[in-house]
């Protein structure tokens, strides 16, 4: 069996949580396998991650250089290139630097390459099956990959329950001769942090969230009246922000907010789990949605198949004459 | 500038639901709506808005067997359509499909090459793939692009918390292309009447010097073995009351889980 190497994203020392799912989708491949954690940084961060992930690995990778102060993925592909060995399976997290490294890592070690998987469903000779979705999750599939000149697979963060702690506290094996000089065509300038919007949704109990149900921009107004009459306020899922139906700031997801309400009301919202991601807190989910499969229902708590355009202008009406009696 | 759009004719999902077939191992497709894949039409447009700036033309090529999202794009300004097409593409995996769009990008003379970020039913693959292949620069899941001095660009990419990562990028380079970078101009049927009769050229294996060992199912390392539909969890409670009914529920759940003041 091939190693596995799970390349570990950390800011300023810290792991991201996907440090420790990737462990477990290493274990679910190969239950036998000693998983090999991977860091790269500028310097003294990387041992500080390294550090917090040393109960998680059995075996502990570092490359530093200035270079790599910044996750540029180019320059982070060259040195895992130069690093890795033949024929491994290389686990990285599907988050916005894994979408930039591991399609051309994959190219590089003339391995195969599987995006975004939810499960791992075993190993078959030299074949390893995995579960992807696809169609925004409206079905899955079984897809099947030749691991004899080995793998990069992006794994979905969430999908793998994380592991805790292995026994051996093992000592980091520094890499960083191995990769000689880094160039990159493209260079990271600065990180321009979101604006913040007109609203917090991020501090509301209750959220009126709507999606491409929605259908128009007059229609936002629909959802506004409601959150009004609830005292709730109004987010939203991706395809309102990219029609400009809503600001940025309203995004719920993982390229939006994270939000934390006690109930959220999912009104023509598909469920795409880059939507989920941003729902945190386990609040009390009801989704209204008028297409019965919608993958919204799978995780909700309240499912009710309507038209959100008819039904969220009568539940207004009718919370208005709630607050009007009390 | 001379850019190419890769793009991609998808099920569309706004207007059909994804559904299994009666075998249970493929989705069902008779009937399916097709489209342009969402944000291969935002890259489209990007790169059109780009010319109109600088100069330059847009070719969009697909590969495939169908020229419908060609024409489509044609009529939204793009100035060549490009299909290409060979029985020994099939089967293709998204190195396969990088690899053909490679020997493609060799015939011609690009500053710019776009995709979109994902296909509905693909990997977020073929542009890292494909940048990798022609060992230009690659930056994934732009939402912004300044052409600057120097046969050089200034791309945001959208990260986390709606957060921009900003780099400068030499050319040729691949982007990535992220859905909401701009408003992608709409085309009416006439639009598209009006570029019914302009040729289409097409590419096949040889047109592009590609041995048919090196692409399609012969080539793939990776095959999707069938499509399902994972037994559910618990899932949600789905309420069967009238309208009525249903909306004094959900308020008084609201209430319950601590919602109302």
């Amino acid at each position: 069996m091939a190693r596995i190497i799970c390349y570990i994203v950390h800011k300023a020392g810290v792991p991201d949580d996907s440090a420790f799912e990737l462990v477990a989708a290493a274990r679910k491949i190969d239950p036998a396998a000693t998983p090999t954690a991977i860091l790269t940084g500028g310097g003294a961060e990387v041992d500080v991650a390294c550090n917090a992930v040393g109960a998680s690995y059995p075996e502990i990778w570092k490359i530093t250089n200035d270079a790599l102060a910044y996750p540029n993925a180019e320059l982070i592909r060259k040195a895992l290139v130069k690093a890795l060995p033949s024929n491994s399976i290389v686990l990285v997290a599907h988050e916005h630097f894994g979408i930039d490294l591991a399609p051309g890592l994959s190219i590089k070690l003339k391995s195969a390459f599987v995006s975004d998987v939810v499960d791992i469903a075993g190993i078959e000779g030299s074949a390893l099956n995995v579960v992807r979705q696809e169609f925004g999750g409206q079905v899955s599939a079984h897809v099947r990959c030749d691991i004899s000149s080995g793998a990069v697979l992006t794994i979905r963060p969430g999908a793998f329950k994380p592991l805790g702690a292995v026994p051996i506290r093992v000592a980091v094996v520094d890499k960083s001769n191995d990769i000689g000089t880094l160039t990159a065509g493209r260079r990271y300038l600065e990180t321009l942090v979101a604006e913040a919007g007109d609203v917090d949704i991020t501090k509301h109990n209750v959220l009126v969230s709507i999606g491409r149900g929605i259908q128009e921009k007059d229609n936002v107004a629909i959802a506004e009246e409601l959150a009004e009459a609830l005292g709730a306020a109004v987010s939203c899922s991706r395809p309102v922000v990219d029609a400009k139906w809503m600001e940025k700031s309203r995004q719920v997801g993982s390229s939006g907010k994270t939000v934390k309400p006690k109930v959220y009301l999912a009104c023509g919202i598909s469920g795409a789990f880059q939507h989920l991601a941003g729902i945190k807190g386990s609040p009390f989910l009801i989704a209204i949605n008028k297409n019965p499969k919608a993958p919204i229902f799978q995780v909700a708590d309240i499912g009710i198949i309507d038209d959100i355009l008819e039904f969220l202008p009568e539940m207004t009406n009718k919370a208005r004459e709630l607050r009007h009696v009390a | 500038m001379e850019i190419l759009v890769c793009a991609r004719r998808v099920p569309d999902t706004s207007e059909n639901e994804i559904e299994l077939n009666a075998a249970g191992n493929d989705i069902e497709r008779d009937e399916l709506v097709y489209s342009i894949n969402e944000p291969d039409n935002y890259a489209v447009e990007e790169a059109l808005q780009i010319v109109t700036r600088v100069g330059g033309n847009v070719t969009v090529a697909t590969v495939g067997d169908d020229d419908e999202i060609l024409r489509r794009e044609m009529a939204m300004g793009a100035s060549h359509g490009v299909l290409i097409t060979d029985d020994a593409f099939n089967g293709s995996d998204g190195r396969g499909i990088a690899t053909i769009l490679k020997a493609f990008v060799q015939k011609g003379n690009y500053d710019l090459i776009l995709t979109g970020v994902q296909a509905e039913d693909g990997g977020a693959q073929v542009g890292g793939m494909l940048a990798a292949l022609l060992d230009y620069p690659f930056a994934s899941l732009v939402n912004s692009i300044e052409v600057l001095e120097g046969k050089k660009l200034k791309v945001s990419r959208e990260i986390e918390g709606g957060n921009k990562e900003m780099n400068e990028i030499d050319l040729p380079c691949v982007l990535s292309i992220q859905t909401g970078i701009n408003e992608p101009r709409y085309v009416g049927m006439r639009g598209i009447r009006q570029v019914a009769s302009i040729p289409i050229p097409t590419f096949a294996a040889s047109d592009l010097g590609l041995d048919a060992g090196a692409v399609g199912e012969a080539a793939a390392k990776v095959k999707r073995v069938d499509y399902f539909v994972p037994a559910l969890g618990q899932g949600a409670e789905i309420l069967h009351g009238t309208r009525e009914e249903n909306i004094d529920k959900v308020l008084e759940l609201v209430a319950a889980k601590g919602g109302l003041k």
